[in-house]
């Protein structure tokens, strides 16, 4: 990264295969370096670097100051010691970090890769690849530099990437090749390729790229749609050739890795403004002894000239004066000892190792614990007051789960007891050898009811086993893998599966079950597909007996209303079954069938196919169409599943909103789930007063809407008030109280209508600055992504601000990642809190970066978000444990030891400033020079880092007991600018006590051989020895958790002290250097005095009693809450009565939702389908497109077992050239049905959250990216010169039939860009399927449902 | 600066749920899971005091209750003992010195005598201090404090025709190296002192100084030495000058004890270990007890008999001459008594206002329950 800068390049030409052409652009080489230094630079370019840290100049420049003879007040080494200590330390873990740069980099840069040379593929490091090679990319292997995709063993030159590396998805991608360049083939005729590509300079746009190829005097355009980036994987293809265009520093994926954003803590912020201070406070202290050198040389010292001349150069008392002033910046700067930086990094590491170490942060399922990333953020762990937390991923596990039904009128799966006897989990492998085995169930009744062969029960499994819309891939007889759009779809096929009804396989117009072990085929006639407003899905099918019946699953909303009549009693009872699932936060469908007959199915079917081919409002037509055939249905039952949250969330957010901190959710998904998950981890309850949703489409209508939220708000909590004052007292009770838990079991009757956990009183209110911040009650705020658009422009921040935090919890849906960095900086910016973001994706990239800190969840979703972050693990439950406990620990403990630091410092230095006003103010010292070396390096920073280190007020289970605890660190209360005048004062103080003392004694003392006392050694020995008790003392005072190690360092440090200086001040060490060692004899003629001890008991108890006085009435008439818990921890231990209040034991009885039904009953419903389901995808299957099973193709890499039927569509494949199969997204739009969501938005006007879906249902990089037009029109013939943009109406003439025409609409002005958002939409909907099937199916398997070539069924 | 997030990491694929490491099948067999180590779980026994009334109420009783006796001790015993001090500077017209004061210049070779009567009221009954006293001289300047030069006088042979620089600029004079160099030891105090009792029959009997026993043992016998050795002390030093403003060579000091003389001089290295403060005593000389049954010094006149050589007035300094007895803790020191009473007394006071204020404001009760 450091080679010369060339002039920015305008454009890059490349020319395949054509080195010495390419090389006179000098482009960068595949060569990556990421380290800093080699062997000769580190020595230079690292003191370089530390020297620009401002306090390291400092200290040189003192070190320079001491080298003046007229200034020096001290030794040089005094300083250099010191300084060359933290130069080396920091020098060496400097050097260690770049050894692991140079290390990785040349892993990475000697990677292997075929690079076809001369028509032969050789093997070649990384590093040595250049730009205008051709290489070839085999399946599962990472692209080496950023290519241009030319050809790929796939049909089409379709090939699939993995993108994790680079934004964090682990859906796969489609990219393909120019078509004139896909058909080159082998490597014959790629050695020969010498096209041109003449494209943009290097840039870390990760969605974009713009060039154009020129080939034998052509032009084609291209589009990132045609370039893989270093960093993906590829996969599903056998392998592929590509065209280095950008390679090393100038890919795209270094481009994007630059620096880190550094991130600072509100304690350095304050230390360092606190250090400027001090240096204020020296320069003044400099002035003021610099004024009295000037009078005192003048009134005394130039009397004295005849003992003591000037020194040559000084000839007036002013210059002395001027000598002075600097003479007294070195002696006193030790107030800023430059110890304090490293010490304050070696805690910081301490605490991160502590971290790293916790094994209650360590999560065995997947072996993970949680790490510190940054070492310098830890103390602000304890001062959290905003947490932005992603949803998926990171509040549930994105698995679904077969929770509960209720079949005509039962309910199953409940549990009766939640305290009870762990219920048995089903085995149904005796019964159903298909059945999966990851599937919970617990209820073996309803295994009963179908082995009764209960009519209702069968059905109903029946229905979920056809009605769907996922693949299945059958790799052995058994072995089934689902691919389902939807986790909840999965879920409710994996449920009938495991019933006995097992969905096997699809053809575009069968469906292949096996019920209750016998197979059974079923012709699919038809797919009414889901979207948003029908929020429902059916499908019509004829059985083997040739009855036609439809079956229906959706919303109850909407599904309820269209039933036969005759079901009102039924409706009632599965009414209120689905009003308890959504109160306990599951999610609901409503099932039902209707029987059709021929007639009717034949009359609608052509009712179906006119609408299908209207040209307009063809939308509308088809779901009045699907209106008119969903009515008169039979009610089956109702399905409730649970979106698994991950373990503990509740109780962890019930926890962290007691600690007063705000949890807001920024998520991607809907409204409806981002709603449901909301009241399934508690953040929402049916107790809120009011929970506002935003989702105006326009700047006026969500100002308004914010309006209303506030005036509603001031509004409720007046009335609110004065209930409360009207004598609801009582309420206080049943909440719990101050510091939060439960008590006991004595409000247990009261506990199971509360929420679980209830909300804590409201806060006392803070001064009332306006009226915003008096409110009371609960409010909850949901907005929606386009909302929040609006909603954070500059005019509207402020009064989206000041809504959302009178909120207690926060929802925004529909959010892309950068709106998601936007809300946090909007917080950062006007409320000066503390904010964390915690996710585990790659959208989730900005905000913890912009976050004061980043959590990032480890685990499932790549490994951006950890990259990015700051702290990672694997549960979101650890997030309480690392703010209430380490955290707030560390926050602890940095205050207690800044306290203490700034004190020693300032008790140590201020004595030389009494001893100036007897000295002449001619900067002579108080203390040995060794004394003024090694005081802050040896004598007191171990007892100090040990309890910056090792300090615990109260131990950690007691800090998620209370955790009010937490408070503290949010108000800022251990360390602010008024503790540290306190410190500073009491530093002073000491030192007055420390001189003034031994003055007054010592003046006038004497041996008791009658030497006198007063010497100045003598003084300064006893002032260094009673200076160094005190501030052993006070640290003995400060630390509260004295473990072997306190004892260790304090003691350790007084014993240093009498060691080193009785060995500075032996004979023998004088022997050898006489000028060096002059106190020699001093420690042992002045500590031998009974007096001197006598002097230094005395200034210690002066300096103590006050502090002790001081904190004893503290803690006696104004404790904190930690002292009172430590009071309380003191007083039962002496009881001896242990008292099981664990917080764990409360809490754990409450794993998961679905046991602890503590949530309120009959609360709002929450209604189902809020899958992250998309439409369009019955079509897909209809039509056949998805079916091409390039698995299957892709099996080549796989086993290639498949079902018969896919084999004979292999076997058709000749058939229609045109397709190009693999292109899943493509069958969507050849079947009409427009790419779902762009077009739904657009024919559906109202539908509110389409637009965002867009952007959010992809991830940042990939929604713009175009999809190459020809793959997903199934593009004819294929001319292979035509321009690739060439009007593909046309091209679908042989095989779209019916749908041309829509076709052709859907691509009016067909430029390639032009749809291809909705395009990449749907395609990451085919493989953005991140649930577990898909993980459990395996690389191979995890290949995109690739389109048959039949001609769909309904055609 | 140019740091960046980019590692090999990063393109490592195989991250089986571990963050950073790049998981390898070993690793995924290992558990990752911290060692349950009590101080990594920092679970590591420890004593947590708390400040509470049982336990900072009695400290402060027991502080109180150590102190004040203490305290009466040494009041007591400061009381005890004798010490008479005089200011012999010559600073008003009528004091007998004020001629030699005003008078001095540094180039006078013959000394300026002076007398000073007083009385002692009080007999002195065992060893007598007679201490030196100069006010308003900074002996501990920066400059001055450091203007010698240790190697010297630890007899180095090449620190003492090359001292160190240190010593500007007293450290050369007229092209020979000054022995001892520096201000210290240029500022010497060479006042002499005899002391008379003058008995009730008006004789004046010399009262016996001894000049040896007067510096710190570390000082005499390990930071000071001759260059040589103590033998031929001329031939030593010879080659080098005396500082500006001695009278005579160093090897010359005390002309009675050749033991005494050059760099060991007692005197000498009395001057040499600097004050601490600018009003300061040192040791002149041990008037010892003779016999058991007398007082070292009777009570009764008294004559001092002053060489006054050391000008001071020139800086508005003073010359004081102390004698003083000596017990186990020393010289008289009233301050460290009464600093011992009072601090006893306030601690005890404070011992009892904590405790009213801690029965009556207590807001912690005892209970294991945290109140809301």
């Amino acid at each position: 990264m450091f080679r010369k800068r060339l002039p920015p390049e305008e454009e890059r030409r490349v020319r395949a295969n054509d080195r010495e052409y390419n090389e006179k652009f000098q482009y960068a080489s595949n060569c990556i370096m990421t380290s800093k230094y080699n062997i000769i630079t580190f020595l230079p370019v690292n003191l370089f670097e530390q020297f620009q840290e401002v306090a390291n100049t400092y200290f040189l420049f003192l070190l320079i100051l001491q080298l003046i003879p007229q200034i020096s007040s001290l030794s040089w080494f005094t300083t250099i010691v010191p300084l060359a200590l933290v130069l080396t330390i920091t020098a060496v873990k400097d050097a260690t970090d770049d050894y692991f740069r140079h290390k990785s980099d040349n892993q990475v840069n000697n990677r292997q890769s075929q690079v076809l040379i001369r028509g032969l593929l050789q093997n070649e490091k990384w590093m040595n690849v250049r730009v205008g090679d051709i290489i070839k990319l085999e399946n599962n292997q990472f692209v080496a530099a950023d290519l241009l995709l030319l050809s790929s063993s796939e049909p089409h030159g379709l090939c699939y990437i993995e993108t994790a590396e680079l934004d964090g998805e682990t859906n796969m991608k489609v990219r393909q090749s120019v078509s004139v360049t896909s058909e080159l083939g082998d490597q014959n005729n790629l050695s020969s390729f010498n096209g041109e590509v003449v494209c943009e300079p290097p840039n870390n746009k990760l969605d974009r790229f713009c060039g154009t190829l020129y080939w034998r005097d052509k032009k084609y355009t291209l589009t990132n749609q045609n370039m893989l980036l270093r960093g993906c994987v590829l996969r599903n293809t056998e392998a592929c050739y590509g065209l280095v265009i950008f390679a090393g520093p100038d890919t795209k994926l270094m481009q994007n890795s630059g620096r880190t954003k550094f991130k600072r803590t509100s304690i350095d912020r304050l230390m360092n403004t606190l250090v400027l201070w001090i240096f204020g406070f020296l320069v003044c202290m400099g002035v003021i002894l610099a004024i009295g050198n000037a009078v005192w040389e003048r009134e005394v010292g130039s009397l004295f000239q005849s003992y003591l001349p000037w020194d040559p150069p000084v000839d007036n008392f002013l210059f002395n004066a001027f000598l002075s002033f600097w003479s007294y910046v070195i002696i006193l700067n030790t107030v800023v000892p430059i110890s304090l930086y490293v010490s304050v990094e070696v805690i910081r590491l301490g605490h991160s190792y502590f971290i790293n170490w916790d094994q209650h942060m360590f999560c065995s399922q997947c072996n993970t614990a949680a790490e510190a990333r940054t070492t310098t953020l830890n103390e602000e762990l304890g001062q959290v007051e905003y947490i932005f937390s992603d949803k998926t991923g990171t509040l549930t596990q994105n698995i679904m789960s077969f929770n509960k039904c209720s079949i005509n009128g039962q309910t199953f799966g409940e549990i009766t007891d939640p305290l009870g006897p762990q219920p048995k989990r089903l085995d149904f492998t005796p019964f159903n050898p298909l059945a999966d085995l990851d599937f919970c169930f617990y209820d073996d009744t309803l295994l009963e009811s179908v082995k009764v062969g209960d009519l209702h029960t069968q059905e109903f499994f029946r229905l979920l086993s056809l009605c769907h819309t996922v693949m299945s891939e059958e790799k052995s007889e058994g072995e089934l893998v689902y691919k389902a759009q939807s986790p909840d779809e999965g879920a409710l096929v994996t449920a009938a599966r495991n019933f006995g009804f097992v969905f096997r396989s699809r053809t575009p117009g069968t469906i292949s079950t096996t019920e209750m072990g016998r197979p059974a085929t079923y012709t699919l006639l038809a797919i009414l597909d889901f979207n948003n407003i029908r929020k429902r899905m059916s499908v019509i099918v004829r059985n083997a007996e040739g009855r036609i019946r439809l079956y229906c699953k959706g919303a109850d909303t909407v599904l309820l209303e269209r039933l036969h009549p005759c079901n009102q009693e039924l409706t009632n009872i599965t009414s209120d079954h689905l009003n308890e699932y959504a109160a306990d936060g599951l999610r609901t469908l409503a099932l039902a069938y209707r029987d059709l007959t021929e007639d009717e199915w034949e009359a609608w079917s052509e009712s179906h196919r006119c609408a299908d081919k209207a040209t307009d409002c063809r939308e509308d037509r088809l779901a009045a169409a699907y209106e008119q055939i969903e009515q008169d249905m039979m009610l089956l039952g109702a399905t409730a599943i649970e979106d698994k949250l991950q373990e503990g969330v509740p109780e962890t957010i019930a926890v962290l909103s007691l600690a007063n901190i705000k949890i807001w959710v920024l998520t991607g998904d809907k409204q409806e789930t981002a709603v449901n998950i909301g009241y399934s981890c508690k953040m929402l309850t049916d107790d809120m007063t009011e929970v506002f949703i935003i989702s105006g489409h326009t700047v006026q209508s969500v100002r308004q809407e914010l309006r209303r939220a506030r005036e509603r708000m001031i509004e409720l909590s007046q009335t609110r008030d004065a209930v409360k004052e009207a004598g609801m007292e009582g309420w206080g009770e049943a909440y719990f109280t101050g510091n939060g838990l439960r008590e006991g079991d004595g409000t247990g009757g009261r506990a199971k209508q509360l929420p679980c956990p209830p909300p804590p009183p409201p806060p006392p209110p803070p001064p009332p600055s306006n009226l915003m911040d008096n409110i009371s009650g609960e409010f909850a705020l949901i907005i929606n992504g386009h909302s929040l658009a609006h909603a954070l422009e500059a005019d509207m921040e402020t009064e989206f601000l000041s809504t959302a935090c009178a909120c207690k919890a926060v929802i925004c849906c529909r959010v892309t990642p950068l709106q998601k960095a936007q809300v946090v900086e909007l917080i950062k910016k006007h409320k000066k809190a503390v904010t964390l973001a915690i996710g585990d994706g790659a959208n989730d990239v900005s905000m913890i970066k912009s976050a004061h800190i980043g959590v990032g969840i480890s685990g499932q979703e790549g490994i951006q978000a950890v990259l990015a972050s700051d702290y990672s693990f694997s549960q979101f439950r650890f997030l309480q444990r690392l703010l209430l406990v380490h955290g707030r620990w560390s926050y602890l403990r940095m205050c207690r030891f800044l306290c203490y630091f700034f004190y020693k410092n300032f008790a140590f230095t201020m004595v030389h400033f009494w001893f100036g006003f007897f000295c002449g103010f001619s900067a002579q010292t108080v203390y040995d020079q060794y004394f003024i070396t090694l005081y802050n390096i040896v004598y007191t920073s171990l007892p100090v880092l040990a309890m910056g280190i090792f300090d615990q007020d109260v131990p950690d289970h007691r800090s998620l007991e209370y955790p009010k605890l937490y408070e503290p660190g949010q108000l800022n209360l251990l360390f602010n600018k008024k503790e540290f005048f306190i410190c500073i004062a009491q530093g002073i103080y000491t030192s007055v006590v420390l001189f003034f003392v031994p003055y007054a004694v010592l003046s006038d003392a004497s041996q008791s051989n009658g030497v006198p006392l007063a010497d100045y050694q003598t003084f300064a020995v006893t002032t260094a020895t009673a200076l160094v008790i005190v501030v052993s003392v006070q640290i003995a005072l400060d630390t509260g958790f004295w473990t072997v190690i306190n004892h260790v360092c304090v003691w350790g440090s007084l014993g240093s002290y009498f060691t080193i200086m009785f060995a500075l001040h032996s004979q023998s060490l004088f022997r050898i250097f006489p000028n060096q060692f002059h106190f020699v004899g001093s420690a042992q003629s002045t500590l031998l005095q009974p007096v001197v001890w006598l002097t230094i008991a005395l200034a210690t108890a002066i300096c103590i009693v006050p502090v002790l006085a001081f904190r004893f009435l503290k803690l006696d008439l104004k404790p904190q809450l930690s002292d009172t818990v430590r009071y309380t921890q003191l007083v039962r231990q002496k009881k001896r009565k242990p008292v099981g209040r664990s917080v764990g034991g409360a809490w754990r009885g409450t794993g998961s939702v679905s046991e602890g039904r503590l949530g309120a009953r009959g609360g709002s419903r929450r209604s189902g389908y809020a899958f992250a389901h998309q439409e369009g995808f019955g079509e897909l299957i209809t039509s056949g497109k998805n079916m091409r099973l390039s698995s299957m193709a892709l099996a080549s890499f796989a086993s290639r077992h498949s079902s018969g039927w896919i084999d004979t569509l292999r076997r058709k494949k000749h058939t229609p050239p045109s397709t190009s199969g693999e292109c899943s997204p493509a069958p969507s739009c050849v079947s009409g049905s427009v790419p779902p969501l762009s077009n739904s938005s657009s024919v559906l006007g109202g539908s509110q959250d389409t637009p965002i879906e867009q952007e959010t249902g992809t991830a940042p990089a990939q929604n713009t990216q175009p999809v190459p037009s020809s793959s997903s029109q199934t593009p004819p013939a294929i001319v292979p010169d035509s321009e690739a943009a060439a009007p593909q109406g046309q091209a679908q003439a042989p095989n779209a039939g019916v749908f041309n025409s829509s076709a052709v609409k859907c691509h009016g002005g067909d430029s390639p860009g032009g749809w291809t958002l909705s395009l990449s939409t749907v395609q990451e909907a085919l493989f953005g399927w991140k649930g577990i099937a898909a993980r459990t199916s395996g690389s191979n398997s995890h290949g995109p449902p690739s389109v048959a070539k039949e001609t769909s069924q309904i055609e | 600066m140019m740091a960046s997030s980019y590692n090999a990491k990063e393109e490592d694929g195989h991250h089986s749920g571990a963050p950073a490491h790049g998981g390898a099948a070993a690793a995924a067999a290992k558990s990752k899971k911290p060692d349950n180590t009590a101080f990594k779980q920092q679970r590591l026994p420890a004593w947590q005091p708390i400040l509470t009334a049982g336990t900072v109420l009695p400290a402060f009783f027991v502080i109180g209750l150590i102190f004040i006796p203490i305290g009466i001790g040494l009041f007591v015993t400061s009381n005890n003992i004798r010490e008479f001090e005089i200011d012999y500077t010559g600073v008003d017209v009528d004091s007998p010195c004020y001629s030699c004061a005003r008078n001095f210049s540094w180039n006078n070779t013959a000394p300026c005598l002076c007398s000073v009567d007083f009385t002692l009221e009080q007999p002195f009954e065992s060893n007598v201090f007679m201490y030196y006293g100069l006010s308003n001289f900074y002996q501990n300047h920066r400059r001055y404090v450091k203007s010698r030069d240790d190697s010297q006088l630890y007899g180095d042979r090449s620190a003492l025709t090359n001292p160190s620089k240190e010593c500007e600029p007293y450290r050369m004079s007229d092209g020979q190296a000054i022995a001892p160099c520096g201000a210290i030891a240029n500022s010497l105090f060479n006042d002499t002192l005899e002391l008379y009792h003058i008995d009730s029959n008006g004789t004046r009997n010399t009262i016996p100084l001894v000049k040896k026993g007067i510096a710190w043992w570390t000082d005499k016998h390990v930071k000071f030495r001759n260059p040589g050795g103590n033998n031929n002390l001329t031939a030593a030093f010879r080659g080098t000058s005396k500082p500006v403003n001695w009278r005579k060579p160093v090897y010359d000091l005390d002309p009675s004890d050749p033991d005494n003389n050059g760099f060991i001089n007692e005197d000498f290295i009395v001057w040499m270990r600097t004050a601490a403060l600018p009003t300061f005593r040192k040791l002149y000389r041990i008037i010892q007890k003779k016999a058991v049954t007398t007082p070292t010094l009777p009570s009764g006149r008294y004559v001092l008999n002053i060489s006054y050589n050391y000008p001071v007035l020139s800086f508005d300094g003073r010359k004081r001459m102390i004698l003083s007895t000596i017990s186990w803790m020393g010289g008289k020191n009233p301050f460290l008594g009464i600093a011992y009473i009072t601090v006893g007394s306030i601690c005890f006071f404070l011992g009892v206002v904590l405790l009213i204020i801690h029965h009556k404001y207590d807001t912690r009760n005892n209970s294991a329950d945290i109140p809301n």
